[in-house]
């Protein structure tokens, strides 16, 4: 699992209005220069908000990714809600802070 | 010139961007408390407003994570998030780049802490000023504790910042005013948000507002996450502001959990 770089890629897609223009027009070419595992590409591709919780996004960031697709508030917080339920708890990162 | 005001409040996004939805009643209630910070804050007649808040990666990541950090730019930008979502217009807001570089020279006497001159303001800092300086002409250094993942200073450094900041402050000419914002128990961005431990955070600003030190020192990490989340770690910005203000004692003017803001909502001043 690379969560480092799922995080990096949405803090510069948040900070960064340029990274964000060339992810809307052609996000591949951007998530060529991450490294990033299969299960995470297709989780950001789709996007699979609840999955990306999972996998331990700080959800400072996520919740700003998932804005960006156009998630209303309730919405997102549901997405995160069904991805626990589907793929089990988070993983690494914050939300898994008592269990490492 | 010793510092001239010093005063708390809370930042949380869904305070300006989920206005709308929150109960009119409340929210006008919570706010008419931040219009009584603004004046009073205002009859301080500041040269400068020193914010300490906990952003959320809007400047500092993971790949270089400083504990403290202060801003030493000619101006700032801010809030970095969709102004819609918001609910707040993007704008630049003027800095106070030889205050700020007379602050951290000081505060290094002390306290080893990184400085910034480029800094884009998130809801952190955005949504305070947007209620205290809603014409943004009063110049502004901003100031940061990580408070968003482990590993994080601890509260009895965060204890040794806020006195050294003050001591810097008291130092510059300058009539300074300070304020701290974070939230005390919450769960921000997470399927828990809209929780809030109103036990956890009326006995945490008992002890904030009567400046008990031992007592707001106590805490553990662990003992936060559990009982006030991952956003109860912004404690330090409190207790950097209770620092700043040692032997003195406060007043709470506002504390209300409001749900759709995601946090218990929280105005305060402290003696200086």
């Amino acid at each position: 699992m690379s969560l480092y770089y799922v995080q990096k890629l949405m803090y510069q897609l948040n900070r960064d209005p340029r990274v964000r223009e060339r992810f809307e027009a052609d996000p591949e070419r951007v998530l060529e220069e991450y490294e990033l595992t299969d299960e995470e590409l297709e989780a950001i591709r789709k996007p699979d908000i609840g999955l990306l919780f999972v996998l331990g996004v700080n959800g400072q960031l996520l919740m700003h990714y998932a804005a960006m697709h156009r998630y209303p508030w309730a919405d997102y917080i549901q997405a995160m809600r069904d991805g626990v339920e589907e793929h089990g708890k988070v993983r690494e990162g914050l939300y898994a802070m008592l269990e490492e | 010139m010793p510092l001239v005001f010093a005063g708390v409040c809370s930042h949380a996004p869904g305070i300006t961007g989920r206005a709308h939805l929150a109960d009119p009643a409340i929210r006008d209630e919570f706010y008419s408390h931040y219009h009584r910070l603004r004046g009073a804050l205002e009859a301080a007649k500041p040269d400068a407003l020193v914010v300490v808040g906990a952003e959320h990666f809007a400047n500092f990541f993971f790949d270089n994570m400083p504990a403290y950090c202060i801003g030493m730019a000619d101006f700032y930008e801010g809030p970095i998030e969709d102004e819609e979502w918001l609910g707040i217009q993007r704008r630049r807001i003027p800095g106070a780049p030889d205050l700020s570089k007379r602050l951290i020279a000081r505060v290094m006497d002390d306290c080893d802490v990184a400085y910034a001159q480029e800094w884009k303001f998130d809801h952190g800092i955005s949504v305070p000023l947007h209620f205290l300086t809603p014409r943004y002409d009063l110049p502004v250094v901003p100031v940061n504790i990580n408070c968003q993942e482990p590993p994080l200073t601890p509260l009895h450094r965060a204890w040794a910042f806020g006195r050294a900041l003050r001591k810097a402050c008291d130092a510059a000419p300058e009539r300074i005013a300070l304020i701290g914002t974070g939230g005390i128990s919450h769960w921000p961005c997470t399927p828990d948000s809209g929780t809030v431990n109103e036990t956890f955070d009326r006995d945490f600003l008992d002890k904030f507002v009567n400046n008990r030190k031992d007592d707001l020192l106590a805490y553990t990490d662990e003992e936060v996450y559990r009982e006030a989340g991952h956003g109860g770690f912004e404690i330090r910005t409190f207790i950097a502001i209770a620092a700043a203000t040692e032997g003195a004692t406060g007043e709470l003017w506002f504390y209300a959990p409001i749900p759709i803001f995601a946090v218990g909502c929280t105005v305060a001043t402290m003696s200086v």
